[in-house]
């Protein structure tokens, strides 16, 4: 799941919890997975520090770091 | 004293006259500007321009080299005024003056603007640049790429806002010629490229597929940026797989290519503001998210606490009717009901305070932990009051490490839990 896949999955989860109707039982599932897409966002954030990493495209599809 | 020619005996060949002529004409004339109108100008497969310049009275021969024809956007139509820059000469091949061109005008920008409304006439003619085909830009992408050039000052520029921006972003660069005239089908194969990558779907050097594009350069003169108004580039740039920003010359540089992008950013370091997020914003979206979802199941909590305690009043009622211990010991458990339910809702709080590893294991789920079970029917329906249960009736008992199938042995409308103790 992409980062942005995931992010959009969570705000489905926290708009439905945000609802009072749903059942108490949903609601818990839907917090797991939602706890789950949280540390999947975090984690893409957290290697989100440094040096921008770039590529130069070499050869069609062949790509080397740039300096 | 004789000159060359000066008698039969001393004639000379007809292209040593005719190497005289060019001489004198291009030594006594100056490379200069003319002003006329155009006449019968064809282009010849060798791809030179020849045409007429002429006004009322006089006419001269012109040709416009192919190698020059790039620096001129549009060819001059039948009767355009144009004005010029040239060297008069003679071409000894067929004994004719002519007027060799380099520069050519017409009513100041004419023929650039000529060659824009042109090709912006025959790409909104095919649709390209509806509004409704603008896309949505993504909003966190993973990879940018970028087609420029390699050396240019906009590709350090777009680099250098990534990196204040957000550096776990990846910057793929596709290199492109942008400027002179094999510029366009430079843009074009790197587009051509960019396409076959994105649809193949593969990573390449270890970074995920790209999912917006910056193409553009730096500030340049007209003619530098003129192949971002090539209809081959905007047409390229119309059919590329991923939304498209544009970043050509300065703000007040606008070409084709923009017209046709799915935004047009007024330079390379605005286009790439437009690509990236902000690193602390997306966090603190994903926080804001977290919040909504812990609050969210709080509020669902409490009303399960309201629950329990409107439950647990009806009991401490019930308990006056009995003897005074018991009563005690009613009221006891009425409390620490009434105590639980708020705790497990700090509980839940922490959770989302501390996101990480440990979340899991801390998960609401661990009320099964504590020793509560759910009774389910076997069709998966939880059966919460004795209306559920019938004798003889057959139902699943869910607790902390699986489940237990069980047969309802009798059902009984008191608590049986309390007069135990009593």
């Amino acid at each position: 799941m992409t980062f942005e896949q995931s992010l959009a999955r969570l705000e489905q989860i926290a708009s439905a919890l945000d609802r009072d109707d749903i059942p108490l039982e949903d609601a818990l599932k839907l917090f797991e997975e939602g706890i789950t897409r949280l540390r999947e966002a975090s984690a893409s954030l957290a290697d989100a520090e440094g040096k921008v990493k770039t590529l130069l495209e070499q050869a069609e599809g062949v790509f080397g770091a740039k300096e | 004293m004789t000159h060359p020619g000066a008698t039969a005996a001393e004639a000379i060949s007809v292209l040593d006259l005719a190497s005289a002529a060019k001489d004198l004409l291009e030594g006594g004339i100056p490379k200069l500007w003319v002003r006329g109108e155009v006449s019968g100008l064809k282009v010849y497969p060798s791809g030179h321009w020849y045409f007429t310049i002429k006004d009322a009275s006089a006419s001269l021969s012109a040709v416009v080299w192919k190698g020059a024809t790039f620096k001129i956007p549009a060819k001059p139509q039948e009767g355009d005024q144009v004005t010029a820059f040239g060297q008069l000469t003679v071409y000894p091949v067929r004994g004719t003056m002519q007027f060799t061109v380099s520069q050519m005008l017409a009513d100041g920008e004419g023929l650039w603007q000529r060659q824009f409304d042109e090709t912006k006439r025959k790409l909104e003619a095919d649709g390209l640049l509806d509004a409704a085909r603008k896309r949505a830009l993504p909003r966190f992408p993973r990879t940018v790429a970028v087609i420029t050039s390699s050396e240019g000052a906009a590709l350090r520029d777009i680099i250098a806002v990534i990196q204040r921006r957000h550096a776990g972003v990846n910057v793929m660069v596709i290199p492109a010629l942008v400027q002179g005239e094999t510029a366009p089908d430079s843009i074009c194969a790197a587009l051509e490229r960019l396409s076959r990558w994105v649809e193949s779907g593969s990573a390449a050097g270890g970074v995920p597929v790209p999912e917006v594009l910056i193409i553009g350069r730096g500030g340049g003169s007209r003619e530098d940026l003129w192949a971002f108004n090539h209809e081959s580039v905007a047409r390229a740039i119309a059919a590329c797989p991923i939304p498209s920003i544009s970043a050509v010359g300065h703000e007040t540089d606008v070409t084709i290519a923009d017209l046709v992008a799915d935004l047009r950013a007024a330079t390379p370091s605005v286009a790439a503001e437009h690509a990236v997020p902000i690193l602390d914003e997306v966090r603190e979206a994903v926080a804001k998210l977290a919040g909504i979802m812990a609050d969210g199941l709080q509020d669902r909590i409490e009303v399960g606490r309201r629950d329990v305690q409107r439950r647990a009043e009806g009991l401490s009622q019930r308990a006056q009717l009995v003897s005074e211990r018991r009563r005690a010991r009613t009221e006891r458990i009425a409390q620490r009901l009434v105590q639980l339910a708020p705790r497990a809702v700090e509980r839940r709080r922490a959770i989302v305070a501390r996101l990480g590893a440990s979340l899991e294991a801390k998960s609401p789920l661990q009320v099964f932990a504590r020793g509560f079970s759910v009774a389910r029917s076997v069709e998966g329906a939880t059966l919460t009051t004795l209306s559920a249960f019938a004798k003889g009736q057959q139902f699943e008992l869910l607790v902390k490490d699986g489940r237990v199938r069980a047969t309802t042995e009798s059902v009984h409308a008191d608590a049986p839990h309390l007069r135990k103790d009593a």
